[in-house]
């Protein structure tokens, strides 16, 4: 009963809580048919994410589906001792990650369909200085974020612009440190990034679309443009991978 | 005689087998004159067999286990072979099945399909209607996301407003103190046997009682008393097959367009099909912000919110909502019309009717957003000053809601009517 009332209580004043600290999204440039950007984000998740986040329901051989083969698989992105159909977790131990962060880093691997990929691709663009959290790090989207700013060696070091009279959107934070590359190129990484993570959230995306068209479960030829784009049937629908679909569709 | 026609003689003088494909299909006779609200039926009985189907083989990979539930669903999403196909039919089919069954419904208020002497196939309806609540509550349990854990804690709290026994009958629905484990194990079992076999019974009751009495139509016409005098067959009706068949066909044809699109492209239906929400691991300390059942609960959900605590108990609320399910029983016996169909039936019928269709639709939106999707009255206001515009709305939504129902008997008595055709009509 008591649960019951707490419950109730808290849907009575969730509005409350949900309104508090909505920053607004930016759309995140997910395109799913951009093979290159997905092999780029999953460099970058290889190279700063995967030591903290595992992507637990992920295995590396499906990295074969954006455009790797499994020796670049085996040479780049597979941790010592791994086998190509492991799923990719972390080598910290949980009691370890909680003492370091206070809290576990969650799985990723359905993280763009939770939380979204805007969320994502602003998260990762809205780190700012702020001493009085222990990690000397907090966060737009996230308040009072567990997470440190990993990439700040990239993006440089923000703080919260306290003219700013909305507390948010474009002036809301002001740099203080230039990092190694420029907002433009930051942001096209978060976007690799993002656009990896949506992929990975749900890796059958891509054949779904293609099996409604028709288009059947071709693999992937990696080549060049398949006859579908060619024909011009299947162009421009943000989900499908170019030269995905020979001679299988429009017939 | 032909070898297939000497195995049925064989099989004729061992089981009814003939018997029963003319009395139920070829040679049941159904009015003539159905219109498009008489597709849904076949159609919830394509979604059933769809459901057991993908069920069937989602069962061999998942696991009933708080630890392994949610990673089993994700394992059935990318490395079981089209598991994420036979997934997304089964999450689409499940909220296509009370689409379908609306409108079925629908149907059945728009013809008065339940009255007299169809009030056991509306009984029997509406048990397979509670049936489906039940299948569909503890099937969004098992992929063990935050959704499907604290939707099934609200739920299943509600049974502990109940006065005296409460506590301990939630207690004893859960199996535990908390929705764990051992709930899991429970609504898998009444998900993937106990329910199905109940609905499957209840279907063929409701066909068997429907056969028994016969069709209703669009013009509410009872076609059995008119017969041809020669064959003893109504002279508005028509067999089944293949006149029905046939015609059902092409409602399967649209319906499989739609269903597949929904599939293909867009399996989240914006949310309303799979939450985001349940993306997240059910987690037992962490309480989301907004819990919201699936959309085909919330009209209910909005009256549940809708009634205000007696003496600190939400039982006013619970005894609300179920009565907002169980009321649809007595319709049979609240219609005082002399007509059936709304075709006849007069403007004030048809005013409640609508009335009730606009109110089901808000409280159904209303109980998917927070109570103050619609923001507050201005404090100062006298009575409703700070209460949520929202909850107001809800609370009329609700009158007019029980109102359609139990002020049935005095309008429909006194609304006026046309006369009833002896035939169907065109």
């Amino acid at each position: 009963m008591k649960s019951f009332v707490l419950i109730l209580a808290a849907l009575l004043a969730g509005p409350a809580i949900a309104s508090s600290g909505h920053y607004p999204l930016e759309k995140a440039p997910v395109d799913l048919a951009n093979t290159v950007s997905l092999q780029r984000g999953a460099a970058t998740f290889g190279s700063y994410c995967s030591g903290c986040h595992s992507l637990g329901y992920m295995r590396y051989s499906r990295l074969t589906d954006i455009g790797l083969t499994e020796a670049q698989i085996k040479q780049t992105l597979l941790p010592a001792g791994a086998k190509l159909g492991d799923t990719m977790g972390i080598p910290m131990r949980p009691e370890d990650s909680k003492a370091w962060f206070g809290v576990r880093p969650p799985d990723l691997s359905v993280e763009a369909r939770s939380r979204g990929a805007d969320w994502i691709y602003t998260y990762l663009r809205t780190f700012y200085r702020d001493d009085t959290r222990p990690t000397g790090w907090n966060n737009l989207v996230y308040e009072k974020v567990g997470m440190p700013h990993v990439l700040f060696t990239l993006q440089g070091e923000y703080a919260l612009n306290h003219e700013s009279a909305e507390g948010h959107g474009a002036g809301a934070l002001i740099k203080v440190k230039d990092g190694q590359l420029s907002p433009a190129e930051y942001d096209a990484l978060i976007g690799d990034l993002t656009n990896y993570l949506a992929w990975v959230s749900e890796p059958a995306q891509a054949s779904r679309v293609r099996m409604g068209f028709f288009c059947d479960r071709v693999p992937a030829d990696h080549a060049g443009r398949g006859l579908c784009a060619e024909e011009g049937i299947l162009e421009g629908h943000p989900l499908m991978v170019v030269g995905d679909c020979p001679g299988a569709c429009g017939r | 005689m032909s070898q297939v026609e000497a195995v049925r003689g064989w099989i004729d003088q061992r089981f009814p087998l003939t018997a029963m494909w003319k009395e139920h299909i070829s040679e049941y006779y159904a009015p003539k004159n159905f219109n498009f609200w008489y597709y849904f039926g076949s159609l919830a009985l394509l979604v059933l067999v769809l459901q057991i189907l993908t069920g069937i083989f989602l069962t061999m990979n998942y696991k009933p286990d708080a630890a392994n539930a949610f990673a089993s669903v994700e394992y059935i999403m990318r490395d079981v072979s089209f598991g994420w196909l036979i997934r997304y039919m089964h999450s689409t089919g499940a909220s296509m099945f009370f689409v379908v069954v609306y409108l079925h419904m629908f149907r059945a208020l728009l013809y008065g399909s339940f009255r007299a002497p169809r009030e056991l196939v509306w009984l029997v309806g509406l048990g397979i209607y509670l049936g489906l609540m039940a299948e569909a509550f503890m099937g969004y349990l098992l992929p063990w996301g935050q959704m499907s854990y604290w939707g099934a804690q609200v739920i299943v709290n509600l049974f502990s407003a109940v006065p005296f026994v409460g506590p301990d009958l939630s207690l004893w629905i859960r199996g535990d103190y908390v929705v764990s484990d051992a709930t899991l194990n429970r609504f898998f079992a009444f998900h993937v046997i106990a329910l199905p076999i109940v609905l499957l019974g209840l279907v063929v009751v409701h066909i068997i009682a429907l056969h028994e009495v016969g069709s209703n139509n669009p013009d509410g016409v009872d076609i059995k008393k008119i017969k041809d005098p020669a064959t003893g067959i109504p002279k508005d009706g028509i067999p089944f097959h293949p006149y029905y068949t046939v015609k059902d066909l092409v409602g399967v044809s649209v319906f499989l367009i739609l269903f597949s699109a929904i599939i293909f492209f867009a399996p989240e239906m914006g949310g309303y099909f799979l939450e985001a929400n349940n993306f997240i691991p059910a987690d037992p300390l962490k309480t989301p912000e907004h819990i919201a059942p699936v959309w085909y609960f919330t009209p209910y959900y909005s009256i549940l919110r809708a009634v205000p605590p007696l003496f600190g108990s939400q039982f006013p609320g619970v005894a609300a909502m179920g009565a907002a399910v169980v009321i649809f029983a007595a319709l049979p016996w609240l219609d005082r019309s002399p007509v059936r169909s709304i075709r006849y039936k007069g403007p004030v019928f048809k005013r409640w009717l609508a009335a009730f269709v606009v109110v089901f639709v808000i409280l159904g939106y209303l109980g998917i957003k927070p109570t103050g999707v619609w923001g507050t009255f201005p404090a100062g206001l006298p009575l409703l000053g700070g209460a949520p515009v929202a909850t107001l709305v809800a609370q009329v939504c609700t009158l007019v809601y029980f109102a359609f129902f139990l002020l049935m008997p005095w309008y429909t008595a006194r609304d006026t009517f046309k006369p009833v055709p002896e035939r169907v009509t065109a």
